[in-house]
Protein backbone atom coordinates (compact mmCIF):
# COMPACT_ATOMS: atom_id res chain seq x y z
CA UNK A 1 0.00 0.00 0.00
CA UNK A 2 1.64 3.54 -0.99
CA UNK A 3 1.67 5.30 2.03
CA UNK A 4 -0.51 8.54 3.14
CA UNK A 5 2.21 11.26 3.46
CA UNK A 6 5.33 10.73 1.21
CA UNK A 7 8.21 13.57 2.03
CA UNK A 8 11.02 13.56 -0.48
CA UNK A 9 14.42 15.15 0.01
CA UNK A 10 12.29 18.23 1.02
CA UNK A 11 14.69 20.90 1.40
CA UNK A 12 13.19 24.50 2.95
CA UNK A 13 15.09 28.05 3.68
CA UNK A 14 14.83 30.88 5.07
CA UNK A 15 16.10 33.41 3.12
CA UNK A 16 19.62 31.56 2.34
CA UNK A 17 19.62 29.32 5.52
CA UNK A 18 18.21 26.00 4.88
CA UNK A 19 16.97 24.85 7.92
CA UNK A 20 15.55 21.40 6.67
CA UNK A 21 18.46 19.91 4.15
CA UNK A 22 16.91 17.19 1.99
CA UNK A 23 14.82 15.27 4.53
CA UNK A 24 12.79 12.15 3.37
CA UNK A 25 9.89 10.49 5.79
CA UNK A 26 6.76 8.20 5.12
CA UNK A 27 3.71 8.21 6.97
CA UNK A 28 1.30 4.98 6.67
CA UNK A 29 -2.27 5.20 6.70
CA UNK A 30 -3.66 5.00 10.30
CA UNK A 31 -0.13 5.23 11.96
CA UNK A 32 1.41 7.96 14.77
CA UNK A 33 4.39 8.90 13.72
CA UNK A 34 7.12 10.91 15.47
CA UNK A 35 9.62 13.54 14.36
CA UNK A 36 12.28 14.01 17.53
CA UNK A 37 15.06 16.61 17.57
CA UNK A 38 16.41 19.40 19.83
CA UNK A 39 15.26 22.75 18.96
CA UNK A 40 16.86 23.98 15.42
CA UNK A 41 16.70 20.62 14.04
CA UNK A 42 14.00 21.47 11.45
CA UNK A 43 10.68 19.70 13.10
CA UNK A 44 8.17 22.44 13.49
CA UNK A 45 9.79 24.23 9.98
CA UNK A 46 8.95 20.38 8.57
CA UNK A 47 5.19 20.76 9.34
CA UNK A 48 4.93 24.42 8.31
CA UNK A 49 5.70 23.29 4.87
CA UNK A 50 3.66 20.50 4.58
CA UNK A 51 0.91 22.75 6.01
CA UNK A 52 2.31 25.32 3.29
CA UNK A 53 2.95 27.88 4.85
CA UNK A 54 6.07 27.74 4.11
CA UNK A 55 7.11 26.85 -0.07
CA UNK A 56 9.89 24.05 -0.37
CA UNK A 57 13.29 24.81 -2.10
CA UNK A 58 13.00 21.24 -3.47
CA UNK A 59 11.67 18.09 -2.87
CA UNK A 60 8.78 16.56 -3.10
CA UNK A 61 5.49 16.07 -0.69
CA UNK A 62 2.73 13.70 -1.75
CA UNK A 63 -0.40 13.11 0.22
CA UNK A 64 -2.66 10.36 -0.96
CA UNK A 65 -0.23 9.96 -4.24
CA UNK A 66 -0.55 13.76 -4.84
CA UNK A 67 1.80 16.60 -4.85
CA UNK A 68 0.74 19.43 -2.93
CA UNK A 69 4.40 20.95 -2.01
CA UNK A 70 3.71 24.53 -2.60
CA UNK A 71 -0.06 24.75 -2.44
CA UNK A 72 -1.63 27.73 -0.60
CA UNK A 73 -2.14 26.12 3.01
CA UNK A 74 -6.15 26.71 2.94
CA UNK A 75 -6.29 24.27 -0.19
CA UNK A 76 -4.16 21.95 1.63
CA UNK A 77 -6.43 22.22 4.75
CA UNK A 78 -9.12 21.32 2.29
CA UNK A 79 -7.28 18.53 1.02
CA UNK A 80 -7.62 16.85 4.20
CA UNK A 81 -4.87 17.84 6.68
CA UNK A 82 -4.59 19.80 9.56
CA UNK A 83 -2.14 21.49 11.87
CA UNK A 84 -2.29 22.47 15.80
CA UNK A 85 0.23 25.32 15.24
CA UNK A 86 3.51 25.17 17.67
CA UNK A 87 2.54 27.63 20.87
CA UNK A 88 -1.15 26.72 20.22
CA UNK A 89 -2.27 29.97 18.27
CA UNK A 90 -5.59 30.19 19.58
CA UNK A 91 -7.54 32.85 18.75
CA UNK A 92 -7.32 34.83 22.33
CA UNK A 93 -10.20 37.43 21.68
CA UNK A 94 -12.76 34.55 20.71
CA UNK A 95 -15.06 32.52 22.70
CA UNK A 96 -14.02 28.47 22.53
CA UNK A 97 -16.96 27.58 20.11
CA UNK A 98 -15.87 30.47 17.95
CA UNK A 99 -12.26 28.90 18.13
CA UNK A 100 -13.94 25.67 17.48
CA UNK A 101 -15.99 26.80 14.52
CA UNK A 102 -13.58 28.51 13.30
CA UNK A 103 -11.65 25.42 12.60
CA UNK A 104 -14.18 24.19 10.22
CA UNK A 105 -13.73 27.16 8.27
CA UNK A 106 -13.29 24.97 5.67
CA UNK A 107 -15.92 22.90 5.30
CA UNK A 108 -19.60 23.26 3.80
CA UNK A 109 -21.60 20.66 4.60
CA UNK A 110 -23.96 20.54 7.01
CA UNK A 111 -22.58 18.12 10.30
CA UNK A 112 -20.30 21.16 11.76
CA UNK A 113 -22.73 20.83 15.44
CA UNK A 114 -22.17 17.05 15.21
CA UNK A 115 -18.73 17.47 15.15
CA UNK A 116 -18.82 20.54 17.89
CA UNK A 117 -20.44 17.73 19.93
CA UNK A 118 -17.70 15.50 19.79
CA UNK A 119 -14.75 17.67 20.43
CA UNK A 120 -16.89 18.28 23.82
CA UNK A 121 -17.13 14.69 24.35
CA UNK A 122 -13.72 14.01 24.06
CA UNK A 123 -12.49 17.43 25.81
CA UNK A 124 -15.57 18.14 28.43
CA UNK A 125 -13.94 20.93 29.96
CA UNK A 126 -14.61 22.77 26.48
CA UNK A 127 -18.00 22.20 26.55
CA UNK A 128 -18.39 23.30 29.78
CA UNK A 129 -16.71 26.69 29.22
CA UNK A 130 -17.90 26.96 25.44
CA UNK A 131 -18.61 30.47 25.79
CA UNK A 132 -15.77 31.74 27.75
CA UNK A 133 -13.09 34.03 26.04
CA UNK A 134 -10.22 31.39 25.01
CA UNK A 135 -7.42 33.58 25.89
CA UNK A 136 -8.32 32.96 29.95
CA UNK A 137 -7.79 29.41 29.50
CA UNK A 138 -4.78 27.32 30.67
CA UNK A 139 -2.03 26.17 29.03
CA UNK A 140 -3.29 22.42 28.87
CA UNK A 141 -6.65 23.74 28.15
CA UNK A 142 -5.42 26.10 25.18
CA UNK A 143 -3.74 22.41 23.99
CA UNK A 144 -6.87 20.75 23.83
CA UNK A 145 -8.70 23.56 22.21
CA UNK A 146 -6.12 23.64 19.53
CA UNK A 147 -6.46 19.83 19.04
CA UNK A 148 -10.00 20.03 19.06
CA UNK A 149 -9.88 22.91 16.56
CA UNK A 150 -8.13 20.90 13.86
CA UNK A 151 -9.75 18.38 14.38
CA UNK A 152 -13.27 19.94 12.93
CA UNK A 153 -11.61 20.08 9.72
CA UNK A 154 -12.25 16.36 9.94
CA UNK A 155 -8.76 16.01 8.53
CA UNK A 156 -7.03 12.36 8.02
CA UNK A 157 -3.46 13.39 8.67
CA UNK A 158 -3.49 15.85 12.08
CA UNK A 159 -0.45 17.24 12.64
CA UNK A 160 0.65 18.21 16.19
CA UNK A 161 4.05 20.11 16.97
CA UNK A 162 4.61 20.23 20.52
CA UNK A 163 1.76 19.42 21.71
CA UNK A 164 3.34 18.95 25.63
CA UNK A 165 4.88 21.97 25.90
CA UNK A 166 4.77 23.71 28.93
CA UNK A 167 2.65 21.51 30.37
CA UNK A 168 2.72 19.70 33.83
CA UNK A 169 3.05 15.87 33.44
CA UNK A 170 -0.68 15.22 34.61
CA UNK A 171 -1.55 17.22 31.56
CA UNK A 172 0.66 15.94 29.37
CA UNK A 173 -0.30 12.55 29.83
CA UNK A 174 -4.28 13.66 29.28
CA UNK A 175 -3.13 15.28 25.22
CA UNK A 176 -0.88 11.86 24.86
CA UNK A 177 -4.30 9.69 25.82
CA UNK A 178 -6.10 11.85 23.45
CA UNK A 179 -3.49 11.75 20.85
CA UNK A 180 -3.97 7.45 21.60
CA UNK A 181 -7.66 8.20 21.12
CA UNK A 182 -7.96 10.32 17.63
CA UNK A 183 -5.65 7.71 16.29
CA UNK A 184 -8.28 5.08 17.55
CA UNK A 185 -10.93 6.87 15.70
CA UNK A 186 -8.97 6.42 12.42
CA UNK A 187 -6.69 9.59 12.24
CA UNK A 188 -2.87 9.37 11.44
CA UNK A 189 -1.31 11.38 12.96
CA UNK A 190 2.39 13.11 12.55
CA UNK A 191 3.69 14.33 15.95
CA UNK A 192 6.46 16.72 16.48
CA UNK A 193 8.19 16.73 20.19
CA UNK A 194 10.89 17.26 22.57
CA UNK A 195 9.11 14.63 25.25
CA UNK A 196 10.82 11.81 23.60
CA UNK A 197 9.33 9.38 26.34
CA UNK A 198 5.81 10.87 25.99
CA UNK A 199 6.17 10.36 22.03
CA UNK A 200 8.04 7.55 21.41
CA UNK A 201 5.43 5.49 23.99
CA UNK A 202 2.62 6.37 21.24
CA UNK A 203 4.69 6.56 18.45
CA UNK A 204 4.92 3.84 15.79
CA UNK A 205 7.85 5.13 13.98
CA UNK A 206 9.88 8.20 14.78
CA UNK A 207 12.46 10.04 12.78
CA UNK A 208 15.04 12.06 14.57
CA UNK A 209 16.57 15.18 13.25
CA UNK A 210 19.60 17.08 13.99
CA UNK A 211 20.43 20.28 12.18
CA UNK A 212 17.75 19.92 9.27
CA UNK A 213 18.42 15.93 8.59
CA UNK A 214 17.27 12.44 9.51
CA UNK A 215 20.12 11.20 11.62
CA UNK A 216 18.04 7.42 12.14
CA UNK A 217 14.64 6.20 12.30
CA UNK A 218 13.04 3.33 13.87
CA UNK A 219 10.06 1.96 15.84
CA UNK A 220 9.14 4.15 19.04
CA UNK A 221 9.70 1.08 20.93
CA UNK A 222 13.21 0.20 19.69
CA UNK A 223 13.97 4.37 19.64
CA UNK A 224 12.47 3.84 23.51
CA UNK A 225 15.20 1.39 24.07
CA UNK A 226 18.08 3.32 21.85
CA UNK A 227 21.34 4.56 23.26
CA UNK A 228 21.69 7.73 21.34
CA UNK A 229 17.76 8.39 22.26
CA UNK A 230 18.70 7.63 26.07
CA UNK A 231 21.68 10.03 25.83
CA UNK A 232 20.02 12.78 24.02
CA UNK A 233 16.84 13.01 25.34
CA UNK A 234 15.94 11.06 28.32
CA UNK A 235 18.84 12.53 30.37
CA UNK A 236 19.90 8.38 30.96
CA UNK A 237 23.63 8.26 31.85
CA UNK B 1 -24.11 79.31 15.35
CA UNK B 2 -22.90 76.52 17.76
CA UNK B 3 -25.96 73.88 15.85
CA UNK B 4 -24.94 74.84 12.78
CA UNK B 5 -21.16 74.63 13.07
CA UNK B 6 -21.47 70.81 14.73
CA UNK B 7 -23.68 69.81 12.01
CA UNK B 8 -21.41 71.03 9.37
CA UNK B 9 -19.05 69.51 11.51
CA UNK B 10 -20.23 66.51 11.50
CA UNK B 11 -20.92 65.88 8.37
CA UNK B 12 -17.51 67.00 7.41
CA UNK B 13 -16.22 64.30 9.89
CA UNK B 14 -18.62 61.98 8.29
CA UNK B 15 -16.74 62.54 5.12
CA UNK B 16 -13.36 61.61 6.92
CA UNK B 17 -14.93 58.73 8.88
CA UNK B 18 -15.89 56.94 5.38
CA UNK B 19 -12.10 57.40 4.37
CA UNK B 20 -10.81 56.72 7.69
CA UNK B 21 -12.48 53.23 7.79
CA UNK B 22 -10.13 52.28 4.75
CA UNK B 23 -7.02 52.67 6.37
CA UNK B 24 -8.03 51.10 9.48
CA UNK B 25 -9.51 48.03 7.74
CA UNK B 26 -6.62 47.24 5.44
CA UNK B 27 -4.21 48.32 8.42
CA UNK B 28 -6.20 45.34 10.62
CA UNK B 29 -5.68 42.96 7.89
CA UNK B 30 -2.00 44.18 6.58
CA UNK B 31 -0.72 46.14 9.24
CA UNK B 32 0.05 48.15 6.07
CA UNK B 33 -0.97 52.37 6.21
CA UNK B 34 -2.09 52.52 2.42
CA UNK B 35 -1.07 55.77 2.20
CA UNK B 36 -2.51 55.47 -1.63
CA UNK B 37 -5.81 55.53 0.01
CA UNK B 38 -7.15 59.17 -0.35
CA UNK B 39 -6.13 58.66 -4.35
CA UNK B 40 -8.75 55.65 -4.13
CA UNK B 41 -11.60 58.26 -2.93
CA UNK B 42 -9.89 60.67 -5.38
CA UNK B 43 -10.80 57.82 -7.93
CA UNK B 44 -14.33 57.17 -6.59
CA UNK B 45 -15.61 60.38 -7.38
CA UNK B 46 -14.11 60.79 -11.07
CA UNK B 47 -16.09 57.59 -11.28
CA UNK B 48 -18.99 59.12 -10.78
CA UNK B 49 -18.28 62.13 -12.77
CA UNK B 50 -17.55 59.52 -15.12
CA UNK B 51 -21.50 57.77 -15.39
CA UNK B 52 -22.61 60.94 -15.20
CA UNK B 53 -20.47 62.04 -18.18
CA UNK B 54 -21.43 58.96 -20.26
CA UNK B 55 -24.70 59.25 -19.13
CA UNK B 56 -24.91 62.48 -21.62
CA UNK B 57 -24.76 65.38 -19.15
CA UNK B 58 -28.46 65.18 -17.99
CA UNK B 59 -29.44 68.46 -16.73
CA UNK B 60 -32.34 69.97 -15.38
CA UNK B 61 -34.32 66.48 -14.44
CA UNK B 62 -36.68 65.50 -11.89
CA UNK B 63 -35.37 65.29 -8.09
CA UNK B 64 -37.00 61.65 -8.51
CA UNK B 65 -34.70 60.83 -11.39
CA UNK B 66 -31.90 62.73 -9.71
CA UNK B 67 -32.46 60.73 -6.60
CA UNK B 68 -33.41 57.47 -7.41
CA UNK B 69 -31.56 57.28 -11.52
CA UNK B 70 -28.70 59.71 -11.41
CA UNK B 71 -27.30 59.09 -7.98
CA UNK B 72 -27.00 55.45 -7.55
CA UNK B 73 -25.67 55.09 -11.04
CA UNK B 74 -22.90 57.79 -9.74
CA UNK B 75 -22.06 55.47 -7.05
CA UNK B 76 -22.00 52.57 -8.46
CA UNK B 77 -19.79 53.81 -11.16
CA UNK B 78 -17.51 55.27 -8.33
CA UNK B 79 -17.60 52.17 -6.61
CA UNK B 80 -16.44 50.24 -9.72
CA UNK B 81 -13.76 52.47 -10.33
CA UNK B 82 -12.36 52.83 -6.77
CA UNK B 83 -12.68 48.97 -5.98
CA UNK B 84 -11.06 48.36 -9.26
CA UNK B 85 -8.41 50.13 -9.15
CA UNK B 86 -7.59 49.29 -5.19
CA UNK B 87 -7.45 45.34 -6.24
CA UNK B 88 -5.06 46.13 -9.06
CA UNK B 89 -2.90 48.40 -6.67
CA UNK B 90 -2.98 45.77 -4.27
CA UNK B 91 -2.04 43.12 -6.60
CA UNK B 92 0.58 45.11 -8.91
CA UNK B 93 1.91 47.20 -5.58
CA UNK B 94 1.66 45.24 -2.49
CA UNK B 95 1.07 41.83 -2.74
CA UNK B 96 4.62 41.40 -4.18
CA UNK B 97 6.06 43.40 -0.99
CA UNK B 98 4.00 41.01 1.45
CA UNK B 99 6.64 39.81 3.17
CA UNK B 100 9.74 42.49 2.72
CA UNK B 101 10.24 44.79 5.66
CA UNK B 102 7.68 47.25 6.33
CA UNK B 103 9.04 50.22 4.65
CA UNK B 104 9.21 48.35 1.42
CA UNK B 105 5.36 48.46 1.11
CA UNK B 106 4.88 52.12 2.57
CA UNK B 107 7.20 53.69 0.09
CA UNK B 108 5.61 51.82 -2.81
CA UNK B 109 2.13 53.02 -1.24
CA UNK B 110 3.65 56.30 -2.15
CA UNK B 111 4.79 55.88 -5.19
CA UNK B 112 1.09 54.38 -6.39
CA UNK B 113 -0.45 58.04 -4.66
CA UNK B 114 1.73 59.45 -6.55
CA UNK B 115 1.11 57.50 -10.33
CA UNK B 116 -2.65 57.65 -9.66
CA UNK B 117 -2.58 61.87 -8.95
CA UNK B 118 -0.53 61.67 -12.68
CA UNK B 119 -2.82 59.28 -14.62
CA UNK B 120 -5.97 61.16 -13.39
CA UNK B 121 -4.35 64.63 -14.10
CA UNK B 122 -2.79 63.65 -17.44
CA UNK B 123 -5.11 61.19 -19.18
CA UNK B 124 -8.86 62.04 -17.41
CA UNK B 125 -8.78 64.75 -20.33
CA UNK B 126 -8.00 63.06 -23.01
CA UNK B 127 -11.35 61.16 -23.55
CA UNK B 128 -13.07 62.93 -25.82
CA UNK B 129 -15.27 64.58 -24.27
CA UNK B 130 -14.15 64.45 -21.12
CA UNK B 131 -12.95 67.70 -19.40
CA UNK B 132 -9.08 68.43 -18.85
CA UNK B 133 -8.24 67.68 -15.38
CA UNK B 134 -5.46 70.00 -14.59
CA UNK B 135 -7.46 72.40 -12.61
CA UNK B 136 -10.64 71.63 -10.80
CA UNK B 137 -13.75 70.07 -12.55
CA UNK B 138 -16.91 71.27 -11.48
CA UNK B 139 -18.75 68.20 -9.99
CA UNK B 140 -22.14 67.47 -11.71
CA UNK B 141 -25.23 68.70 -9.41
CA UNK B 142 -27.83 65.84 -8.55
CA UNK B 143 -31.26 67.37 -8.77
CA UNK B 144 -32.78 66.91 -5.23
CA UNK B 145 -29.23 67.54 -3.58
CA UNK B 146 -27.28 70.09 -4.95
CA UNK B 147 -28.26 73.22 -3.60
CA UNK B 148 -30.92 72.29 -1.44
CA UNK B 149 -31.54 73.00 2.28
CA UNK B 150 -33.72 72.00 4.60
CA UNK B 151 -34.49 73.47 7.77
CA UNK B 152 -33.99 71.49 11.45
CA UNK B 153 -34.01 73.26 14.62
CA UNK B 154 -33.58 76.46 13.40
CA UNK B 155 -30.96 76.09 10.91
CA UNK B 156 -30.48 75.26 7.64
CA UNK B 157 -28.95 72.26 6.37
CA UNK B 158 -27.83 70.83 3.43
CA UNK B 159 -28.78 68.16 1.75
CA UNK B 160 -25.37 66.84 1.30
CA UNK B 161 -24.43 67.33 4.77
CA UNK B 162 -27.61 64.95 5.44
CA UNK B 163 -26.10 62.41 2.03
CA UNK B 164 -23.21 62.26 4.17
CA UNK B 165 -24.26 61.25 6.99
CA UNK B 166 -26.78 59.31 6.13
CA UNK B 167 -24.50 57.38 3.99
CA UNK B 168 -21.73 57.27 6.94
CA UNK B 169 -24.93 55.37 8.91
CA UNK B 170 -25.55 52.93 6.08
CA UNK B 171 -22.14 52.15 5.12
CA UNK B 172 -21.60 51.65 8.67
CA UNK B 173 -24.28 49.39 9.42
CA UNK B 174 -23.66 47.19 6.49
CA UNK B 175 -20.13 46.20 7.70
CA UNK B 176 -20.90 46.05 10.84
CA UNK B 177 -23.23 42.86 9.15
CA UNK B 178 -20.58 41.67 7.10
CA UNK B 179 -17.73 41.79 9.78
CA UNK B 180 -20.02 40.29 12.13
CA UNK B 181 -22.48 38.08 10.60
CA UNK B 182 -20.89 36.33 7.70
CA UNK B 183 -18.17 33.81 6.60
CA UNK B 184 -16.04 36.26 5.15
CA UNK B 185 -16.04 38.34 8.13
CA UNK B 186 -15.12 35.78 10.45
CA UNK B 187 -12.28 35.17 8.02
CA UNK B 188 -11.01 39.14 8.32
CA UNK B 189 -11.60 38.98 11.99
CA UNK B 190 -9.03 35.76 12.50
CA UNK B 191 -6.90 36.86 9.59
CA UNK B 192 -6.71 40.22 11.45
CA UNK B 193 -5.38 38.36 14.64
CA UNK B 194 -2.94 36.06 13.16
CA UNK B 195 -2.50 35.55 9.72
CA UNK B 196 -0.53 32.51 9.71
CA UNK B 197 -2.95 30.72 12.01
CA UNK B 198 -5.83 31.96 9.63
CA UNK B 199 -4.63 29.95 6.64
CA UNK B 200 -4.23 26.93 8.83
CA UNK B 201 -8.12 26.72 9.30
CA UNK B 202 -8.45 26.86 5.68
CA UNK B 203 -9.14 30.30 5.09
CA UNK B 204 -7.57 31.98 1.71
CA UNK B 205 -5.83 34.74 3.57
CA UNK B 206 -5.33 36.41 -0.21
CA UNK B 207 -8.67 36.38 -1.04
CA UNK B 208 -9.28 38.32 3.12
CA UNK B 209 -6.86 40.88 2.09
CA UNK B 210 -8.83 41.93 -1.21
CA UNK B 211 -11.99 42.12 0.46
CA UNK B 212 -10.37 44.39 3.02
CA UNK B 213 -9.13 46.60 0.39
CA UNK B 214 -12.32 46.34 -2.08
CA UNK B 215 -14.20 47.17 1.17
CA UNK B 216 -12.19 50.19 2.18
CA UNK B 217 -11.99 51.51 -1.41
CA UNK B 218 -15.88 50.79 -1.46
CA UNK B 219 -16.44 53.31 1.34
CA UNK B 220 -14.06 55.99 0.18
CA UNK B 221 -16.09 55.75 -2.97
CA UNK B 222 -18.91 56.85 -1.63
CA UNK B 223 -17.25 59.77 0.59
CA UNK B 224 -15.72 60.81 -3.30
CA UNK B 225 -19.58 61.55 -4.43
CA UNK B 226 -20.53 63.23 -0.67
CA UNK B 227 -17.42 65.37 -1.57
CA UNK B 228 -18.41 66.13 -4.84
CA UNK B 229 -21.97 66.89 -3.81
CA UNK B 230 -20.49 69.11 -0.92
CA UNK B 231 -17.57 71.13 -2.55
CA UNK B 232 -19.29 71.25 -6.13
CA UNK B 233 -15.87 70.71 -7.30
CA UNK B 234 -13.40 68.22 -7.51
CA UNK B 235 -9.62 67.31 -8.55
CA UNK B 236 -7.08 65.06 -8.93
CA UNK B 237 -5.20 66.74 -5.30
CA UNK B 238 -8.30 66.28 -3.62
CA UNK B 239 -7.18 63.04 -2.11
CA UNK B 240 -4.26 64.54 -0.56
CA UNK B 241 -5.34 66.77 2.08
CA UNK B 242 -8.54 64.58 2.51
CA UNK B 243 -6.16 61.06 2.82
CA UNK B 244 -4.04 62.46 5.49
CA UNK B 245 -6.85 64.09 7.71
CA UNK B 246 -9.07 60.53 7.57
CA UNK B 247 -5.47 58.77 7.78
CA UNK B 248 -5.82 61.30 11.55
CA UNK B 249 -8.85 60.16 12.16
CA UNK B 250 -8.15 56.82 11.58
CA UNK B 251 -5.14 57.18 13.90
CA UNK B 252 -7.27 59.14 16.81
CA UNK B 253 -9.84 56.84 16.92
CA UNK B 254 -7.30 53.86 17.21
CA UNK B 255 -5.70 52.21 13.77
CA UNK B 256 -7.20 48.69 13.02
CA UNK B 257 -10.80 49.58 14.94
CA UNK B 258 -13.73 50.25 12.56
CA UNK B 259 -16.00 51.99 15.37
CA UNK B 260 -12.96 54.25 16.30
CA UNK B 261 -12.33 55.56 12.73
CA UNK B 262 -16.23 56.45 12.45
CA UNK B 263 -16.06 58.08 15.61
CA UNK B 264 -12.33 59.75 14.95
CA UNK B 265 -13.43 61.19 11.80
CA UNK B 266 -17.02 62.99 13.46
CA UNK B 267 -14.85 63.83 16.57
CA UNK B 268 -12.28 65.82 13.67
CA UNK B 269 -14.46 67.39 11.67
CA UNK B 270 -16.63 68.88 14.84
CA UNK B 271 -13.22 70.15 16.72
CA UNK B 272 -11.92 71.01 12.66
CA UNK B 273 -15.55 73.15 12.76
CA UNK B 274 -15.46 74.77 15.60
CA UNK B 275 -11.77 75.67 15.95
CA UNK B 276 -12.26 77.97 12.74
CA UNK B 277 -15.33 79.31 14.34
CA UNK B 278 -14.40 79.99 17.58
CA UNK B 279 -10.61 80.03 17.83
CA UNK B 280 -10.32 84.15 17.64
CA UNK B 281 -7.58 86.10 16.39
CA UNK B 282 -4.52 85.44 13.91
CA UNK B 283 -4.82 81.43 14.50
CA UNK B 284 -8.66 81.92 13.31
CA UNK B 285 -10.81 81.27 10.86
CA UNK B 286 -10.89 78.57 7.59
CA UNK B 287 -7.24 79.79 7.02
CA UNK B 288 -5.88 77.58 9.33
CA UNK B 289 -8.75 74.80 9.22
CA UNK B 290 -6.34 72.21 7.73
CA UNK B 291 -4.03 72.91 10.75
CA UNK B 292 -5.80 71.36 13.58
CA UNK B 293 -5.99 67.98 12.13
CA UNK B 294 -2.61 67.79 12.56
CA UNK B 295 -2.24 69.08 15.95
CA UNK B 296 -4.23 66.49 17.09
CA UNK B 297 -2.55 64.17 14.91
CA UNK B 298 0.20 65.05 17.20
CA UNK B 299 -1.58 65.22 20.47
CA UNK B 300 -2.68 61.55 19.70
CA UNK B 301 0.09 60.01 19.18
CA UNK B 302 1.64 61.43 22.02
CA UNK B 303 -0.38 61.35 24.90
CA UNK B 304 -2.88 58.13 23.61
CA UNK B 305 -0.86 55.84 20.51
CA UNK B 306 -3.28 53.85 21.04
CA UNK B 307 -6.32 56.39 20.14
CA UNK B 308 -9.51 56.63 21.57
CA UNK B 309 -11.38 53.24 21.27
CA UNK B 310 -8.02 51.32 20.80
CA UNK B 311 -6.52 49.36 23.16
CA UNK B 312 -3.27 48.90 24.26
CA UNK B 313 -1.45 46.03 22.41
CA UNK B 314 1.71 44.35 21.87
CA UNK B 315 2.25 45.59 18.50
CA UNK B 316 3.22 41.39 16.79
CA UNK B 317 6.69 41.28 15.51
Amino acid sequence: MAPMLEVKDLVVAYGRVRAVKGISFTIDEGQIVCLLGTNGAGKSTTLRTISGLLRPESGSILFEGEPIGGLKPHKIVAKGIAQSPEGRRIFPEMSVEDNLRLGAYSRRDSQVDDDLGKIFELFPILGERRRQRAGLFSGGEQQMLAIGRAMMSRPRLLMLDEPSMGLSPLMTTTIMRTIEQLRRDGVTILLVEQNAQAALTLADHGYVLEVGQIMYDDAGSALLDDDRIRRTYLGAA
Amino acid sequence: MFFQQLINGLSLGALYGLIAVGYTVVYGIVKLINFAHGEIFMSGAFGALTVYLLMGSPAHVSTLFGLCVMLPLMMIGGIIAAVGIALLMERLAYRPLRDAPRLAPLISAIGVSISLQEIFRLFYGRIPGFPDAHAAIRFPDVAGISGVSVRIGGVDVQMSAIFTLAALAVCTAFLWFFINRTRSGRAMIATSQDPATASLMGIDVDRVIMIAFALGAALAAVAGVAHGLRYSNIDFRMGFTAGLKAFTAAVLGGIGNINGAVVGGLVLGVVEAMATTYIPGQFGGSAWKDVWAFVILILVLVFRPQGLLGSKVVDRA
